[in-house]
């Protein structure tokens, strides 16, 4: 196998623009969307409403844009896991609010430590989500089932733990408040993050590169990292600048883009994400390669559970209660909603924790433009209602012109 | 020197059918032993013997000489025996690399080594002189035939002695038919022994070099592929030389 010689049936794009024009082309063609929509779709949201609004794009509403999208981001990260298997967890918006119960009633009514009552939360999510996990995978319940009815038990498990009241207010200058309140004002903090950002994926690349070349196998031009690179350092740098102009990086958006960052890690990078997307793939096969699917499906309904919990702990976070209303209502659609906006198949075995991140950008992005406009609240659904079923079409579609590509 | 693996009087019984009874196979490194038989021979039976999936009521295993049993899937990898089974199971998302290494990643400190793991896949892939587009696509578009050569490659990874193929090229058309015929080829030449699991005769005369056949689940003769015509073998498949009339010659021969 010389590597000089170019096979021309392989599938690797020619040097240059017009290669990558080419690329992207056939990728389009092809189904192979990627990120491309949805990003697509927040350039419009946000020129529309800044044309309405010329107060949507200003440094305050993006900047809280950004602390808002943290609690429904992190229970839609452990979504992204369950539906990479194919399945669902309906479960997620009340475990996220029982959570936050237990949270308020240790921290507050008992007067434990907040972080302590923290850890306790995330445990008691990452039980929940462990009982769904044993019905699903031992006892063979759809997960469909197994979730509808965690969600019922996990809501008046809610009410229970709340008691009488109903609400629990969190002391406003606390631990827990805190995590949403808290900025690092100095500018070099946004500005420091992005440029480590930066170059850690700079680096990143090259080394992994220069591996790729030094093993004979394919690689990428050093333009093409230098121009990942270039768009990579406009966005965060950008985003660094904005979030400067207000009070600087919230602290609750870096702790979800770690989390956003080391889950895809874990997905993309490990043994354990590989199993997760095989099992996704086909059961089967996982089974024959040796993968337990029992752990695999209990793990990741753990892990959906866990993070339920930790977006429940920034919910009551950010109004500094809990309530009996925390995690009720639509989060856990949102949740769902922005996995799929961000990208992840409702089908399995295709996704990434980025299309958390990404789909809660769109529909807080559509929540915030619509509040700045006094559009009510029935109208915010319909258009939210809206924005979905055009991303789950346009996953469909592409689907389809994926296996006409025969690439699905 | 000893067959690399042997199995002597194999029976098994499932409830009140008599699957296996008494059933011999032997094979020998960089020898394609066809197993052959009409719809109910036993083959299946056969398969999950070897592959561990069903272990015999009876019978003797020998692995190069000494005896063995072979209890689980697992046991049987451990000795050396990769089966590839007729649904392929690959996932469809994972890239070929991916479904290659799937349960035995290659790792460097924890993280998955993908530029080690697709230097292997493109070595492996070119000893056996596979065509695949990319090994980075993901195997759902690949076709037939190719994905069959990507679930036999997986099934070299682990450097196999013995290669048990069942019905591989059962759904495939001529042209992807000879790729697999042309791989099970380089097999032998690499010293695999093979077990063709087979309906096709053309397939089997074309690639074996002993085709043994099994008839309402007992042996009913190995022939040389070489020395021997089709018909007889149709023949031994189908009972004509095994018949009322036959067996009662040879009881009063006896």
């Amino acid at each position: 196998m010389s590597e000089s010689s170019i096979d021309p049936r392989l599938v690797v794009r020619e040097q240059g623009l017009t290669g990558y024009l080419g690329e992207f082309q056939r990728r389009v063609k092809g189904g192979e969307l990627g990120a491309l929509p949805v990003i697509i779709g927040l350039i419009v949201i946000w020129a529309v409403f800044q044309s309405l609004n010329s107060q949507f794009l200003s440094s305050q509403n993006l900047s809280n844009l950004s602390v808002d999208i943290v609690p429904t981001g992190l229970i839609s990260v452990g979504i992204v896991f369950v539906l990479l298997l194919g399945e669902i967890d309906l479960s997620a918006g009340a475990v996220s609010g029982a959570c936050a119960a237990v949270l308020a009633v240790l921290n507050v009514n008992l007067g434990m430590n907040p972080v302590l009552a923290m850890v306790c939360a995330v445990v008691v999510g990452a039980v929940l989500g462990l009982i769904h996990g044993f019905f699903f995978a031992k006892i063979g319940v759809p997960s469909f089932v197994v979730t509808l009815a965690g969600f019922l038990a996990w809501t008046g498990f809610q009410l229970w733990v709340l008691g009488p009241n109903g609400t629990i207010n969190l002391p406003n200058d606390g631990f827990i408040a805190g995590l949403t309140s808290t900025y690092f004002a100095y500018v070099i903090a946004a500005y420091g993050l992005a440029a480590v950002a930066v170059a850690g994926f700079l680096v990143v690349s090259l080394v992994g590169n220069n591996r790729r070349r030094a093993a004979g196998v394919p690689s990428r031009t050093t333009g093409d990292i230098v121009f990942r690179t270039v768009v990579l350092a406009v966005v965060a740098f950008g985003a660094a600048y904005i979030l400067n102009l207000y009070k600087g990086l919230p602290l609750a958006l870096l702790i979800f883009l770690l989390v956003v960052v080391g889950t895809d890690f874990v997905l993309r990078r490990t043994r354990y994400g590989r199993m997760i997307f095989a099992v996704g793939g086909n059961i089967e096969a996982a089974r024959r390669a040796g993968i337990s699917v029992a752990l695999i499906r209990i793990s990741v309904f753990v892990i959906s559970g866990s993070f339920a919990a930790l977006g429940g702990i920034f919910a009551a976070s950010r109004i500094s209660s809990a309530s009996q209303a925390t995690g009720q209502s639509n989060v856990l659609l949102m949740a769902i909603a922005a996995a799929v906006i961000g990208g992840t198949s409702l089908f399995g075995g295709r996704g990434t924790t980025y299309s958390a991140l990404l789909g809660m950008l769109v529909i807080q992005s559509i929540a915030s433009g619509m509040a700045l406009q006094g559009v009510s609240n029935a109208i915010q659904f319909m258009v939210t209602g809206a924005v979905l079923l055009a991303a789950v079409v346009i996953d469909s579609v592409s689907r389809r012109s994926q296996k006409a590509a025969g690439r699905a | 020197m000893a067959p690399v693996l042997a199995l002597e009087g194999i029976s098994k019984r499932f409830g009140a059918v008599q699957a296996l009874t008494d059933v011999d196979l032997e094979v020998n490194a960089g020898e394609v032993v066809a197993l052959v038989g009409d719809n109910g021979a036993g083959k299946s039976t056969m398969i999950k013997v070897i592959a561990g999936v069903g272990p015999p009521d009876a019978g003797r295993i020998t692995w190069e000489g000494r005896q063995v049993t072979i209890h689980s899937p697992s046991d049987a990898q451990g000795l050396g025996i990769a089966t590839v089974y007729q649904d392929l199971a690959l996932c469809d998302n994972l890239d070929v690399v991916g479904n290659l290494f799937l349960g035995n990643e290659l790792t460097t400190g924890g993280v998955l080594d993908e530029v080690a793991m697709e230097k292997r896949s493109r070595n492996l892939l070119h000893t056996l002189s596979i065509k695949i587009p990319s090994v980075r696509i993901p195997v759902a578009s690949l076709s037939g035939g190719q994905r069959q050569t990507v679930a036999i490659s997986r099934s070299l990874l682990g450097e196999p002695k013995i290669v048990l193929l069942d019905e591989p090229t059962a759904a495939l058309g001529v042209e992807q038919t000879a790729q697999v015929l042309d791989l099970v080829e380089r097999l032998r030449a690499q010293d695999h022994g093979v077990i063709f699991i087979s309906h096709n005769m053309v397939d089997v005369m074309a690639v074996a070099d002993r085709v043994a056949v099994l008839r309402l689940g007992r042996n009913n003769g190995v022939f040389d592929a070489k020395a021997t015509s089709r018909e007889e073998i149709i023949s031994a498949i189908t009972g004509a030389t095994d018949n009322a009339v036959t067996r009662r010659q040879r009881r009063l021969g006896e």
